[in-house]
């Protein structure tokens, strides 16, 4: 008796062998969907619920608190306009019903301090917790340069959101970081022929810079510009520590300098405090004052006394109500939920978060990669102020200026008209070349 | 710039904000010295002190009522801190004491916060001393003269008390050797709170007497407390010719080195309490040994 131990094929093997050749027919395609679309950063997993979270890190405490809060409210009226689908939201992103491609947003928000390091950490204790979709808040531009590399390092979104370094869109920027805001170069290129119009050239300018990248790189800006085009010169730069409590050494200093302009650099609660110091010390019965980075609420603070005929250089202005269609919808939502009028960090948060919603709506998805390559398609967007769009070369928006003059107490028609708009100067001709301050976008993944 | 009149109007500048700086740290060297309890409220205190007199001068319009309110107020909220909570923490380790000291300044800090808003609150001076003084080629805010003065004369009561009273007495004893007081039959746990009391006192009177030099708001003591503590490195703990030593010391390094290079004066400050650590780790009129 022969074992028939044959290689039988049964009905078993079979179907097994055939389930197998269909599988590893397949397998290349699913090998290159996976290849196609890799999870990456919070993708997908951030939005397969119903809902998406945004991370936002503001200066609750500290020298910016003011300015902070501020721009938060701006953020919270965005979130609330994008869910419930609000005309305003809809003229600047179209597609925007209810929710970004359907889904609800969500803040989830953490005091920074204006502190780099309390930020950084706070986001990514959001990316790994919340699988935010992107994040935001800043008015440390410190804070705005640690956040970008973070978003390029764990492929999450940043919108910028106050940040007036020149760095953060130059030598700093990232793929993954988008700034709606003007800087330095703009406004030192804004304010620059305002200021050697009104008073002349050949003057002497001394300067009070906050000791980081903001400070620095603003304070250049305006040197240079002054120098080249006017034959200004620096009688002193005084640079002091962020959240200095007391400027009596510098304004001394400054006092005893010659100059006959100050160009306060300084920011937040700084701003307020060297100004009214330098009140105390009678500086501007010496010389007059510039601000070439406004302040939200500075006026508030200081009084319009000392601000009459001040000039500066702002983002956005409630009065531009009149002339912006979009800007007079937005103060008048502003002004009813919050019962007063918009700053500038406000309107900055809102419009960031309204073209991120058209940017994620044109792309279709929330695949960074994809939402980024909405960013760079430099499409005209309607704003607050007029028409403006992204330069893919660096993430940053062209977008005017608008130079304000402080108003005489007498002149002002509510509590709150605090500045009058000079001019609204277009962005594109103030901007430097897109690799001018050696900006290097990173990868997409 | 390095100039003559520059470094006169530094140097005065330095006299200005010594002896404010010396005013408080008496108060954080003496509680430090007596109580062994590193009070990182102290900063939370000045500020505290601060807008409580705001509040009394909204009320009553007289810079006097706000001065006293300050100080009063804290007298009374040190008094209560002492009493409820770091009582109870003298026979714990010293990071628990930083700890406590350390939540009790947040909750003041956010309670202050909650109450009246992070937009920053002016306190402006009495009329009498508004304005400037000119003095020379140096034109100087009169209010920042006066500030000097009434700093000046407070130390000097504070010495008076220390000095010249029974309880000054037993205060400075209780920073020699606070077991032996309490052996000698002394309440050793009331002179803490009292010294608690002064301490804070002592910190909520600058408070309000600076206030109309900066602006109020919430975060007012955090940069002060730094400063105070370095002040109190510099001249000895549990010295009170050492806070004054050394808040005159900080106050002229802060002012001069701006005339060179104004980034580097906070760090100039760290750098000479770096030095005393070195070459005399017990503060310039500190005694060796002292906790």
């Amino acid at each position: 008796m022969t074992d028939h131990q044959t290689a039988k094929v049964t009905r078993r093997t079979m179907l097994a062998a055939g389930g197998g050749l269909i599988a590893a027919g397949a397998l290349p395609h699913l090998a290159r969907a996976a290849a196609d679309r890799p999870p990456i950063g919070t993708w997908p997993a951030g939005s397969q619920g119903d809902s998406v979270t945004i991370g936002a890190t503001v200066p609750r405490t500290g020298t910016y608190a003011v300015q902070g809060e501020d721009e938060l409210k701006g953020m919270q009226l965005a979130v609330e306009h994008i869910n419930g689908g609000d005309p305003l939201i809809q003229k600047i992103s179209p597609k925007t019903s209810k929710g970004v491609l359907g889904k609800q947003v969500k803040l989830v928000v953490a005091d920074s301090e204006a502190k780099p390091n309390t930020a950084v950490q706070e986001q990514s204790r959001f990316i790994s917790e919340n699988k935010i979709v992107a994040m935001t808040g800043s008015t440390s531009s410190a804070v705005a340069v640690a956040l970008n590399k973070l978003a390029q390092r764990e492929k999450v979104l940043y919108l910028v959101a106050i940040s007036g370094s020149n760095d953060t869109t130059g030598k700093d920027c990232v793929r993954y970081g988008f700034r709606q805001c003007f800087y330095g170069q703009t406004a030192a290129a804004a304010i620059g022929p305002v200021m050697l119009k009104q008073y002349g050239k050949n003057k002497k300018a001394a300067y009070l810079t906050p000791d980081y990248t903001y400070g620095h790189t603003v304070q250049k800006s305006m040197e240079d510009y002054l120098g080249k085009n006017g034959g200004w010169t620096t009688a002193t730069n005084q640079v002091a520590p962020l959240g200095a409590p007391d400027y009596s050494s510098y304004l001394l200093n400054v006092s005893n300098s010659g100059a006959d302009y100050l160009l306060n650099i300084n920011w937040g609660h700084d701003a307020v405090l060297s100004i009214q110091q330098a009140q105390q010390f009678g500086i501007f019965n010496k010389m007059k004052l510039v601000i070439p980075y406004q302040i939200p609420f500075l006026t508030k603070e200081v009084g319009p006394e000392i601000m009459q005929g001040v000039l500066a250089a702002t983002d956005f202005w409630w009065t531009l109500e009149d002339k912006f269609p979009l800007a007079k919808m937005f103060v008048e939502a502003f002004d009813k939920k919050y019962g007063y009028k918009p700053d500038w960090g406000a309107n900055n948060a809102y419009m960031q978060f309204a073209m991120w919603a058209r940017n994620c709506e044109e792309a279709g998805s929330f695949y960074p990669p994809d939402v980024i390559k909405a960013y760079e398609k430099g499409e005209t967007i309607p704003s607050t102020v007029g028409d403006v769009h992204f330069r893919a070369a660096d993430h940053q928006l062209v977008r005017p200026v608008v130079i304000v003059q402080g108003k005489k107490p007498s002149e002002m028609r509510n509590k709150e008209d605090y500045w009058e708009v000079l001019e609204v100067v277009p962005g594109e001709g103030l901007m430097q070349k897109p690799d001018a301050f050696g900006c290097q976008l990173g990868d997409y993944t | 710039m390095i100039t003559w009149p520059n470094f006169i109007s530094q140097f005065f500048n330095g006299l200005a904000t010594g002896t404010l700086l010396a005013l408080i740290s008496s108060g954080l060297t003496i509680i430090y010295g007596t109580l062994g309890v590193l009070n990182l409220a102290h900063g939370a205190m000045f500020m505290l002190g601060g807008y409580a007199g705001y509040v009394a001068l909204q009320a009553t319009g007289s810079f006097v009522a706000a001065v006293a309110a300050g100080a009063l107020s804290l007298v009374v909220v040190g008094s209560i801190i002492e009493l409820a909570i770091i009582r109870h923490f003298y026979a714990r380790p010293p990071e628990d004491q930083l700890l406590v000291t350390f939540g009790i300044s947040i909750v003041i800090v956010e309670l202050v916060r909650f109450g009246f808003g992070s937009l920053s609150r002016t306190v402006s001076p009495p009329l009498w001393a508004a304005g400037v003084t000119p003095m020379g080629f140096l034109i100087y805010p009169t209010y920042r003269i006066v500030v000097t003065g009434i700093a000046a004369v407070a130390l000097a009561l504070l010495y008076f008390v220390l000095y010249r009273t029974r309880l000054g007495m037993i205060v400075r004893a209780g920073i020699e050797d606070s077991g032996m007081v309490g052996m000698l039959g002394i309440n050793v746990y009331r002179v803490f709170m009292v010294v608690f009391g002064i301490g804070a006192m002592a910190a909520g009177f600058a408070g309000i007497v600076n206030a109309p030099v900066v602006s109020l708001t919430p975060d007012m003591g955090e940069s002060i407390l730094v400063q105070t503590f370095v002040v109190v490195v510099i001249g000895g703990v549990g010295s009170f010719p050492g806070a004054i030593v050394g808040g005159l010391i900080a106050g002229e390094i802060l002012s001069l080195t701006s005339m060179v290079n104004p980034a580097y004066s906070g760090v100039m400050l760290f750098a000479a309490m770096t030095l005393v650590l070195l070459l005399r780790p017990q503060g310039l009129l500190g005694a060796l040994g002292r906790e």
